[in-house]
């Protein structure tokens, strides 16, 4: 294909995304998008994935029975989201063990929240209320973004993550109305989660160097710093109401912006925790990658009996 | 009665309850994400059941303890559960090996326990039945597939089932309490469970082209609350935030 | 040459009366552990009473590029819709 005609496709795709038509596996695409989107939604797999661990670490160890359905079902459900991304990234011409192995290489990133550790209980509460709070906030508007796969993905993952705030928001609000050794625990938790969420939901603007590409094909419908002004706005009056304290000297209600204004955040931290200096990027890597590796002889041995079988089949048949 | 029924409630809920956490722990950490989910299902199933038992339990009981209490704070020496089910999960083989020895025993049991003369825990059987019913089937397939699937397959598949044989027997073992409900139309005679249980699973090893373990020595105990080590650890995890912080609600 | 497991699409009905319809893909080694998957993967929340499974290389897909050809030669058949034909007003129904 000349350079023209490949500028004349790439008109015609912009203005399809630009009537809201959506983009489906096998329409033409420019490379470009098929790569960041294969970069975004396997990053956005990943992260499902690898969240799995902090939150399993507390399955055996949940309160109740009623609150170790909930978790499990939730960690579950991190799974199959992580499933269908991997599944809709599929479609644009990579394979999920590909996709793994820029994982386990540390080619490919996930959400740096992530990489913080559970401590305590109240960690589940924090984590579910804070973390998929801000996850629902950036996830919410891709339901609607170019890419079709990514998008149906998107509303399955949003529809069933609906309960998996407010699973967290009940474990927090238990705790903080509960003895004073449990309102520590929640406080806490708070205090360590607060900051790296805000932080999820990416870097400042002027560092962000996706945001006016991605926002042209609905990757992104919102600027990160809105989207964190959004989370701020909607959280606070959530912590006040269970009667816990945003761990933020700044935080204060803005009347003229309608808005929480909030004190500096440490980006060093998390520059140097997506470079893989956080508390726990070794162990969640180390995790995944020995996931991977001892189950490697499971799934030969399912492919070597699915081959046996086919083959047996296709003897009784001739 | 009163205190044999409580008795022989525990005796079945623990089994869930120590598999579902077992299987609990491997949330994360299959061969593959849909494994992972699968396993995922019937940990969540396990834990149904036994809530539903505990609650019941905690009813007849009548002393202000919940199911949380009765999950989470008895002694070592008071879980009922059989031995197979606190094995630990060595590798894949050794879940599916567990899984699957204690499916077939399961489904036998709950299909028996739906013609309780106790009308609450046939109700819960034949919920239960269904349940089970899809866990066999999935480990009895995976049984075939890692029995039939790679030489590195074959072999560990049969050393999980090898090892694992000796925990099959106490299945059929009957406690005092078990005996007296049995007496009463409202326990199961695990003991007329047994040749089937053996034929059943022969069946499947055979598909599986793995060899019948031929050992005649068996372990029992965990009926009578006597564990193999593995209990304790897995009750530290379980009973961690009820003991750490007693008398709270979570 | 290792092999991965393939991929599967699922389509499911989510109750009688209505039409099996594309749920999303999985991966599974054969037939039998792509059907246990898609149960277990895409109706935990009891959204189907019946699942069908098909290893994706088995799709054949019409391509894009004959959109034209394919599809915009039915646009102006409009005589096919019911709006085409007149009816005097008196008639409401037809």
């Amino acid at each position: 294909m000349s350079e023209e005609q490949i500028k004349n496709l790439e008109a015609q795709f912009n203005a399809r995304i630009e009537r809201d038509e959506k983009i489906e596996p096998k329409d033409w695409m420019p490379e470009k998008y098929r790569k960041t989107h294969i970069r975004q939604m396997s990053q956005h797999a990943h992260s499902e994935i690898v969240g799995m661990l902090p939150e399993g670490n507390w399955i055996t160890r949940a309160p109740s029975l009623r609150r170790k359905v909930a978790l499990l079902a939730k960690v579950q459900d991190e799974a199959g989201h992580g499933l269908y991304l991997y599944s809709a990234t599929e479609t644009l011409g990579i394979s999920r063990e590909e996709m793994y192995e820029q994982l386990h290489t540390g080619k490919a990133k996930y959400s740096s929240i992530f990489n913080y550790p559970t401590l305590t209980w109240a960690d589940m509460g924090a984590i579910g209320w804070l973390v998929d709070g801000a996850a629902i906030i950036n996830q919410v508007p891709l339901c609607n973004t170019s890419y079709g796969p990514y998008a149906r993905a998107m509303i399955r993952v949003c529809k069933e993550e609906s309960f998996h705030q407010r699973q967290g928001f009940e474990i927090m609000m238990k705790l903080a109305k509960g003895t004073p050794e449990q309102k520590d625990l929640a406080q806490d938790a708070l205090n360590r989660w607060w900051w790296p969420s805000l932080m999820m939901l990416g870097p400042k603007d002027e560092e962000s160097i996706h945001t006016e590409q991605s926002m042209k094909w609905k990757l992104k419908r919102k600027s990160n710093d809105d989207l964190r002004q959004q989370f701020i706005d909607q959280t606070v009056p959530q912590a006040d109401l269970i009667g816990l304290t945003i761990p933020d000297p700044e935080l204060k209600w803005n009347k003229e912006r309608g808005s929480y204004d909030f004190g500096p955040i440490n980006w060093d931290e998390f520059w140097q925790v997506v470079k893989g200096y956080g508390p726990c990027n070794k162990e969640r890597i180390k995790a995944r990658v020995g996931a991977w590796k001892e189950g490697e002889w499971v799934r030969d041995a399912a492919m070597a009996y699915a081959e046996k079988q086919a083959n047996k089949n296709f003897n009784k048949a001739v | 009665m009163k205190n044999n029924l409580y008795n022989y409630i525990l005796g079945i809920a623990d089994n869930s309850l120590i598999l579902g956490q077992r299987l609990g722990q491997l949330c994360g950490h299959g061969p593959s994400l849909e494994t992972d989910i699968a396993c995922t299902n019937i940990s969540l199933d396990l834990f149904g059941q036994v809530r539903s038992y505990f609650q019941y339990a905690a009813k007849i009981a009548g002393d202000q303890r919940t199911e949380d209490d009765i999950a989470m704070l008895r002694k070592e020496r008071d879980y009922k559960n059989v031995l197979l089910v606190e094995q630990p999960n060595t590798n894949f083989a050794f879940t599916i090996g567990r899984q699957f020895l204690f499916d077939v025993y399961h489904l036998a049991f709950l299909t028996e326990l739906q013609n309780s003369n106790d009308f609450t825990l046939s109700v819960i059987a034949k919920k239960c039945v269904k349940e089970v019913s899809y866990h066999l089937r999935f480990s009895s397939d995976w049984v075939k597939r890692l029995g039939n699937g790679t030489s590195v397959s074959k072999e560990k598949m049969q050393e999980a089932i090898s090892d694992l044989w000796t925990y099959t027997d106490e299945l059929f073992y009957q406690t005092n309490a078990d005996k007296e409900m049995v007496f009463e139309g409202v326990g199961v005679d695990v003991t007329k469970l047994k040749n089937n249980y053996y034929s059943h699973i022969n069946k499947i090893l055979l598909e599986a082209t793995l060899e019948i373990p031929e050992s005649k020595w068996f372990q029992t105990g965990g009926k009578e609350g006597i564990h193999t080590e593995h209990l304790g650890y897995l009750l530290s995890d379980l009973q961690y935030m009820q003991r750490t912080y007693p008398n709270m609600e979570w | 040459m290792k092999k991965n497991w393939p991929l599967w699409e699922v389509f499911v009905r989510s109750k009688n009366g209505l039409e099996h319809r594309h749920f999303g893909s999985l991966h599974a080694a054969d037939a039998e552990m792509a059907l246990e998957n898609a149960r277990d993967v895409y109706t935990r929340r009891n959204e189907g009473v019946s699942i069908w499974v098909v290893e994706s290389k088995n799709i054949t897909a019409s391509n894009p590029s004959n959109n034209g050809e394919l599809f915009e030669p039915a646009q102006d058949k409009v005589y096919r819709h019911p709006t085409f034909y007149k009816l005097p007003d008196e008639i409401k129904h037809m």
